[in-house]
């Protein structure tokens, strides 16, 4: 019905205004507007940045060694984890505030879940790796790690409630209240997760996780977690662009069944 | 006259597909009007909508004085749906039905009582549960709910299916008695003969619009029969 | 508000007297997962030792069920719409529904305790039975609030088996930790004390208190279309 070319990255005008940010026109057929440039520019820099003082210049754990250095890439991932699960909140938070005109609110929530599940999926990934080498096991029973578990598989049911049809308005408001509904449940989980490995002296555990930071290396997280978070911002963009034309799309597909739907009545 | 339901250039869809694609249309109080056209024009979407079930997606309505686009829950309580599912509980008796769906607007007994007489349900069916009844049965019972609920306008999706004939003179006979007491009646219905001599108007539902109205012998009669 | 749970409520127990559905299925599937739990895990000590796990566990199992069952009642005959249509109060129809599940909960898990006693040998002592009955109410209240709320969610929209657990599981674990550390501090089971329980009390009172206020307002928006 449509031809639209969706390559990410290139400019299609220039226009950089919040404006172009939701609203893709007839001539749109890229997501890409100079400021994500821009941004693509500094995300790709900061991880070049990264992996040089990450892999390279920073030193070697006293009592880690070469392991450590997941830590940059662990930190990096956890840290947009949790900023994802915020904007999913806030952002559906804001969609249900003035429904009418915002369905981009909806869109982006949709768009930084997406992300942050991803994410998640590699902090935990990536946690499994380190503590195998650090202190030998895959997996800890600590809060943290739990929580973000937990996380992970709310936000699996919380895409599957997106997923679950109906028009866009009912779409937003539907995967909005359960976004909201989790923001009530995983401190809960947290907390009580808590108090549970409080009964239990890990603390043998714990103490192996204290890494000495070393100047470096205390820049080396810095950067990991600005590099991250251009790499979230300029993913959750483009998807929530990329949203915005599925969902204009169908928009333009009611229309054409409408048209469908009215000659067959003959008027 | 009072106007009861006004659609202008309606647009309503159902996950993506536009069950009504720019319907206009008109009612007064007290007007028995017949919904006709073939399965699938949209006349069950109509329904809905003035229903506040189906969310305007395009255009403007009213109903009952409440706005569909911003409004639509209040337009409920005063609405008496009856679609294809019947909405009773099959555990639960006649009696039992109808006292529930009642008292959810605050029906007393009494009002129950006579919803259940005035459907031929107060003797024989009371105390049968619902699961036990035939399909004429339970239609009559989610009638008698709807009586019971004083709904100003109805909404009565093939209220005549299922039933014998004496159910259904039965039902025409309530029906009027209903618009002498001041409800508004929309019905779907391809039993074009009988609804017609009911109905004062008919309006055709085709490919999602509203074709054609126009007066029904019905409504001669009942002018009439009004003085 | 209230006038509408209580009527919901009442609805919903009557349908459940007549019916006898989770007298006549749900509660025989609990004790079956039970014994199933004995099988899998062998040892008669070990049993012993994670008895009240065990029991909140089959709850949990059969809290999935409950609620699919409390709305197929309603979806059977269009009657979620017919209450919709109805303008009935959506906030009522949870504190209704989410009353009545909690009913029948609790039936559930005096049950499953007794079960307990009998085939894990748990053993039930006097200091410990306060903590037990508050900790089985609030325990109570919480599944049966989140449980209404989701499976007002799920009923009637497609692949809802599935997303029914997938929801619902991550968001009673507390109940499921908090639950089960305060009735091992009740029954005294791995060395517990009753005074370790109330901590736990505390974070159900918690849960209860967000979910009731959460769901009442989180329901309406839910079962719209």
């Amino acid at each position: 019905m449509t031809d639209m070319q969706l390559t990410a990255g290139q400019p299609a005008n220039a226009n950089a205004t919040a404006e172009s940010f939701s609203k893709p026109t007839a001539k749109t057929s890229a997501t890409g507007t100079p400021f994500t440039r821009i941004l693509g520019i500094a995300t790709v820099v900061s991880m070049a940045l990264l992996v040089l003082f990450g892999l390279f210049l920073s030193p070697e754990d006293v009592v880690q060694g070469e392991s450590v250095r997941i830590l940059y890439i662990h930190v990096g991932t956890v840290w947009v984890a949790y900023v994802a699960f915020g904007v999913t909140a806030l952002s559906s938070l804001a969609f249900l505030w003035k429904r009418t005109t915002s369905l981009t609110w909806d869109r982006i929530a949709g768009a930084s879940a997406e992300v942050g599940v991803l994410f998640m999926a590699l902090t935990l990934f990536a946690g499994a790796i380190w503590g195998r080498l650090a202190w030998g096991k895959f997996w800890v029973w600590d809060a943290r790690v739990t929580t973000t578990a937990f996380l992970f598989i709310t936000y699996i049911g919380y895409l599957a409630v997106r997923g679950l049809g109906g028009s866009h308005q009912q779409r937003g408001r539907r995967s909005a209240v359960v976004a909201l509904l989790a923001v009530l449940e995983i401190p809960l989980v947290h907390f009580s997760v808590k108090l549970w490995r409080g009964l239990h002296q890990d603390s043998s555990v714990a103490d192996t996780t204290k890494v000495k930071l070393h100047d470096l290396m205390l820049f080396s997280l810095f950067i990991s977690l600005i590099a991250f978070t251009l790499l979230f911002v300029w993913l959750v963009m483009h998807r929530q662009r990329v949203l915005a034309m599925q969902d204009a799309l169908e928009d333009k597909g009611l229309d054409y069944a409408l048209e469908q739907r009215r000659s067959e009545g003959g008027l | 006259m009072e106007i009861v339901v006004h659609l202008s250039n309606a647009v309503a869809v159902l996950g993506q597909f536009p069950v009504l694609a720019g319907a206009s249309l008109t009612v007064e109080r007290g007007e028995i009007v017949l919904l006709q056209g073939p399965n699938g024009a949209g006349k069950t979407s109509l329904l809905r909508l003035f229903a506040g079930l189906l969310p305007l997606a395009r255009g403007e309505g009213t109903v009952l004085g409440c706005d569909l686009r911003t409004n639509r829950e209040a337009v409920r309580k005063r609405v008496g749906l009856l679609g294809h599912a019947n909405g009773l509980y099959s555990d639960l008796t006649v009696t039992e039905n109808v006292r529930f769906w009642g008292s959810t607007i605050g029906a007393t007994e009494a009002e129950v009582e006579a919803a259940l007489m005035r459907m031929g349900l107060a003797q024989r069916l009371k105390d049968v549960q619902v699961a036990k009844l035939s399909a004429g049965q339970k239609r009559r019972t989610a009638l008698a709910c709807l009586i019971a609920r004083r709904a100003e306008l109805w909404l009565l999706d093939e209220p005549h299916a299922g039933l014998d004939a004496a159910g259904r003179d039965e039902l025409d006979a309530t029906l009027r008695e209903a618009t002498a007491a001041g409800a508004t009646i929309i019905v779907a219905s391809h039993e074009l003969e009988r609804a017609g001599a009911l109905a004062s108007r008919l309006v055709e539902v085709v490919g999602g619009q509203i074709r054609d109205s126009q007066a029904s012998p019905g409504g001669e009669a009942q002018s009439q029969a009004a003085g | 508000m209230f006038r509408v749970a209580r009527l919901i409520a009442a609805k919903d127990l009557r349908i459940e007297f007549r019916s006898r559905v989770v007298t006549n299925q749900v509660l025989p599937f609990a004790m079956i997962v039970m014994v199933m739990f004995a099988f899998a895990l062998n040892t008669q000590e070990v049993v012993e030792r994670v008895a009240p796990g065990l029991v909140w566990l089959a709850t949990l199992f059969s809290l999935l069920i409950l609620v699919q069952r409390a709305f197929a009642i309603e979806t059977a005959d269009g009657a979620t719409e017919a209450m919709r249509a109805a303008g009935v109060d959506p906030a009522g129809i949870f504190l209704g529904k989410a009353l009545a599940l909690a009913a029948q909960l609790a039936v559930l898990e005096i049950v499953l305790l007794v079960l307990a006693v009998v085939l894990y040998s748990a053993k039930l002592h006097v200091g410990g039975v306060v903590l037990l009955v508050t900790t089985l109410l609030a325990a109570t209240c919480g599944l049966a609030l989140v449980g209404t709320l989701y499976g007002g969610l799920a009923a009637g929209v497609r692949g809802r088996e599935t997303l029914l657990p997938l929801l619902l599981l991550p968001v009673v674990a507390p109940v499921l930790i908090g639950a089960t550390r305060a009735t091992e501090a009740a029954l005294g089971t791995s060395g517990a004390v009753v005074s370790d329980g109330w901590p736990w009390l505390g974070l159900l009172g918690v849960f209860v208190a967000l979910f009731s206020v959460g769901g009442t307002l989180a329901f309406g928006p839910l079962i719209e279309e």
